[in-house]
């Protein structure tokens, strides 16, 4: 019994020694998963939330942070970033998202993040202490090279945005396959195929019709389900040791989806789209988390009956056409909340990851309820993204990936005083942050 | 017998309704501090704020009590209401055309820019050319022809353009490796858009030198053949004489700092820097020029000329005397400036009313229209917007914004209003579905 005390004794010291503990003193805890906690304390040990509550007391040697006046809330997480993939996007050298191919489910965003990259301490010095990264270009306008037709472009992760190597950052890889879901017409949902009998005013000259549309839609579907159909052999054929099995490197990555492990993260915008997109892996058998929606219509029903969660794009986004209300981008949250579908936010883009919380906030003055606002940057990402017992949340056995702030995590004037990534205190500092102290202090 | 008569109380319905009492509100006047109180407009224009004030005849009264009031916010970089596209790429120097020539006041994004409590805009040229085309300051009347939305008596400005988008129709794309996708304008690099910019200038003065030769002629009573009208000279010339307002773009601190010097060599003076993202690192030259600086807060790394952009940059040039603007430069952004403006507070630590004025009576001064709009004062302007919190909380929103006194922008109403359009969408769509043509007989109908 003596020996085990000093094991854990010693156990104990050399994770204060360690530089993943630390005690977090009076603070006002946020929790998330239940009601905020005033004026407690939080024991990290070893990367972990250890403890909390109004009396911690710490191993001897843990540092201790005066949490007084400060709030604590779970790090946010960016549910789709091209972090560390694209550096500068109109440099085609720094970027390396959007390769070419038409499936190419074995691409990893992951393996291709560099850890260096400016825009990871912008990002966590703001907050976001996680991030989905993804193998498509998501700007809008995009890269020119970009394949126009890509249906499959590789494996979203979900990251840490502080490490030394990409693998040290990893959370969940591959988190899901990315998917652009064929549409009939435009994906955006402007514009829209021409009436057949416009065009044949027109002499069928520029404008595609309709039936040529659907035409290529159904192309589009078929090839698409060919190239499943084709990883579910695969799957069955390795499943029953088939002598003379080829390893086959695309369908050898579908077979986390196939087997109900990871979703597909399809992007689908328009409520036909999305419901497209729900027929199709009910047909397929796979997960899916609906990307990027901008309208739900009917499809919000089907959403909110098969427990698919989606990722809602930019709050602050102009309305899809002229006739649409000035705030339908707005209310959009507020509206999935309203149907009971479970969502996240993203900015889908790198340079503004650091305003992922005042996106939230636009939603929350629209209508949406502050709490939700919070789970939709904490721990809505962490369940959707198979993180849910880690991170997401301020709870005990989870990894402390913390913010503190002077105020609300979603206001603008509030400041961020400290970021802790697996109990690590982050420096504060960024690009940014040295650029504006070398020129404030210039001579 | 009654219909001349409800003629003459609808024409009379918006004189009335210029004169307006705004009640119990948090009144942010910008330059005035901030009070509880009301304020009064008189025909259109600011009377009275105070705990309380005058009531002015007719006037209507709007209690606003628990809300916000701040002067109508002032966009300075914007392109909306603007038919097609804004650069005239084919040539360098393009001062031959004009932004007033294809105002569209029908453009659904004043109506969004009004609904995020903007009154008054620039609109901008693009960025193609060293020396772009003719700008013009706009109010958002919404509803009214193009030249209502005119900001009357604002001194025109013009674009210039520093940096990657001027050089970029100087580099064209090679197709297939070696065929360039369209023939190279000069300039394709910062050097020849300095040279474009002191060419033009070279020109501009000997043009103006010969005006200026031919009115002392006619001075003296003589009877000159005057000079050829240029109309790209023409606008420069009026730069040169200080009637029209240059608005640079620039990213670079080199081409920031180039572009002042040409203008200490050519005797004229940069109103506004658009963008100037990498200001923050000549501030001292800038505020000795005094040239006023119109920035993003935010905006990084989607260029390389962006790459050192930071979001202090606004805070850090306000502190080195610079009379500084946030702007949009997006039909988006420009519905939010309000929190645009409370970015300034978090990264650099301004004060409320100098994150306000960024956006307020800053780009007002920049734009040359202070005494008319930009902050809540007597005898200004009546343009006013009223938000249901704090403005430079981002969970704030428009309520009501007003312009000349008159109400441009109801949220309330805008809501109200949704039933209607939509059954009005849905009849002009049916029409149009019975409208259509059937095949003509003996075509085989399309598969």
């Amino acid at each position: 019994m003596k020996l085990a005390g000093l094991l854990i004794g010693c156990a104990l010291a050399a994770a204060a020694a360690a530089n993943n503990s630390v005690l977090i003193r009076g603070a006002d805890v946020y929790p998330v998963s239940s009601a905020p906690l005033r004026s407690v304390s939080i024991l990290v040990l070893d990367g972990k939330i250890a403890e909390i509550g109004p009396k911690v007391v710490a191993p001897k040697g843990v540092r201790m942070v005066d949490g007084r006046g400060l709030r604590v809330y779970p790090g946010m997480i960016d549910s789709a970033t091209e972090l560390g993939l694209s550096e500068i996007p109109s440099v085609r050298e720094t970027v390396d998202t959007g390769d070419l191919g038409e499936f190419m489910p074995q691409l990893r965003a992951l393996a291709s993040v560099n850890p260096a990259s400016e825009h990871f301490p912008v990002a966590r010095i703001a907050g976001v202490t996680g991030a989905i990264v993804v193998p498509a270009t998501l700007e809008t306008g995009g890269r020119p090279g970009a394949a126009a037709r890509q249906y499959l472009s590789g494996q979203a992760a979900l990251i840490r945005t502080f490490g030394w190597s990409w693998e040290d950052m990893a959370v969940v890889a591959p988190a899901a396959i990315c998917v652009r879901f064929p549409t009939l017409g435009p994906a955006g949902g402007r514009g829209g195929p021409v009436p057949d009998f416009i065009a044949g005013m027109m002499g069928q000259a520029g404008a595609e019709t309709y039936t040529q549309m659907m035409r290529t839609y159904q192309q589009e579907l078929a090839k698409l389900t060919d190239f499943f159909d084709q990883a579910r052999r695969y799957q069955k054929a390795k499943a029953a040791n088939l002598p003379g099995l080829a390893r086959d490197l695309k369908y050898e990555a579908m077979l986390p989806v196939l087997d109900g492990k990871i979703p597909l993260a399809v992007e689908a915008a328009m409520p036909r789209a999305i419901h497209d997109a729900i027929q199709f892996a009910d047909k397929q058998n796979v997960k899916i988390v609906v990307m990027r929606p901008r309208e739900f219509g009917g499809a919000a029903a089907e959403l909110k009956a098969r427990n698919i969660p989606v990722i809602l794009g930019p709050v602050l986004a102009l309305p899809r056409g002229q006739d649409e209300p000035y705030d339908e981008a707005f209310t959009l949250p507020a509206e999935a909340y309203k149907a009971g579908i479970q969502f996240a936010f993203a900015s889908f883009d790198n340079q503004f990851v650091r305003n992922l919380p005042y996106q939230a906030a636009t939603a929350v003055a629209f209508g949406l309820p502050q709490d939700e606002a919070l789970k939709a940057i904490t721990i809505n990402p962490a369940q959707i993204w198979g993180a849910g017992e880690q991170l997401g949340s301020v709870e005990k056995d989870k990894s402390a990936d913390l913010v503190l702030t002077t105020g609300d995590l979603l206001e603008i004037q509030t400041q961020v005083k400290h970021v802790f990534i697996r109990g690590q205190e982050i420096e504060l500092t960024s690009k940014q942050t040295r650029l504006y102290d070398k020129y404030l202090n210039r001579p | 017998m009654s219909r001349p008569w409800i003629l003459w109380l609808a024409a009379l319905a918006p004189l009335c309704a210029q004169n307006i009492v705004i009640q119990n509100a948090t009144i942010m006047t910008v330059t005035k501090g901030t009070l509880q109180g009301s304020v009064a407009i008189k025909d259109g224009k600011i009377a009275e704020i105070g705990e309380k004030v005058m009531m002015p005849f007719h006037a209507t009264v709007i209690d606003a009590g628990g809300q916000y009031v701040i002067p109508g916010i002032i966009d300075c970089h914007s392109h909306i209401a603007v038919d097609g596209n804004i650069n005239e790429a084919t040539v360098a120097v393009s001062s031959m055309v004009d932004i007033k020539d294809v105002i569209n006041p029908e453009d659904i994004a004043i109506y969004r820019a009004l609904a995020g409590g903007v009154t008054t805009a620039n609109i901008l040229h693009g960025s193609a050319n060293p020396i772009g085309g003719r700008t013009i300051v706009l109010k958002m009347r919404w509803g009214k022809d193009a030249e209502g939305l005119i900001f009357e008596g604002a001194v025109p400005g013009i674009k210039f353009a520093l940096g990657e988008n001027p050089k970029r129709p100087g580099n064209p794309p090679l197709l297939r490796g070696f065929t360039p996708a369209f023939p190279a304008r000069y300039p394709a690099t910062r050097m020849g858009v300095e040279d474009t910019i002191r060419e033009a200038f070279n020109q501009a003065k000997a043009y103006k030198a010969e005006w200026d030769e031919y009115a002392a002629k006619v001075a003296r009573g003589e009877s000159p053949i005057p000079p050829r009208r240029d109309l790209k000279l023409e606008a420069l010339k009026e730069v040169l004489e200080g009637r029209r307002y240059v608005h640079a773009h620039c990213y670079e601190a080199d081409e920031i700092l180039m572009l002042l010097r040409v203008a200490d060599d050519y005797g004229f003076k940069v109103r506004t820097l658009q963008h100037v993202l990498e200001g923050y690192k000549v501030a001292p030259q800038i505020a000795a020029s005094g040239a006023g600086a119109s920035t993003f807060s935010d905006w990084w790394a989607y260029k390389f000329e962006a790459y050192d952009a930071i979001a202090y940059n606004a805070a850090l040039m306000h502190k080195a005397g610079i009379v500084v603007s946030l702007n949009s430069d997006d039909a988006e952004l420009m519905r939010h400036l309000n929190t645009e403006a409370a970015k300034a507070m978090k990264y650099g630590g301004l004060s409320e009313d100098e994150a306000l004025a960024m956006v307020t009576i800053n780009p007002a001064k920049q734009l040359g229209i202070d005494n008319r709009v930009g902050s809540i004062e007597p005898g200004k302007d009546g343009d006013l917007v009223i938000y249901d919190k704090n403005p430079l909380s981002d969970y704030a929103k428009v309520q009501k914004v007003f312009i000349d006194g008159r109400l441009y922008f109801d949220r309330d109403s805008d809501i109200a209003g949704r039933p209607a359009k939509a059954l009005e969408k849905q009849k002009l769509i049916d029409k149009e579905k019975q409208s259509q043509p059937k095949p003509a007989a003996g075509r085989r109908p399309v598969e």
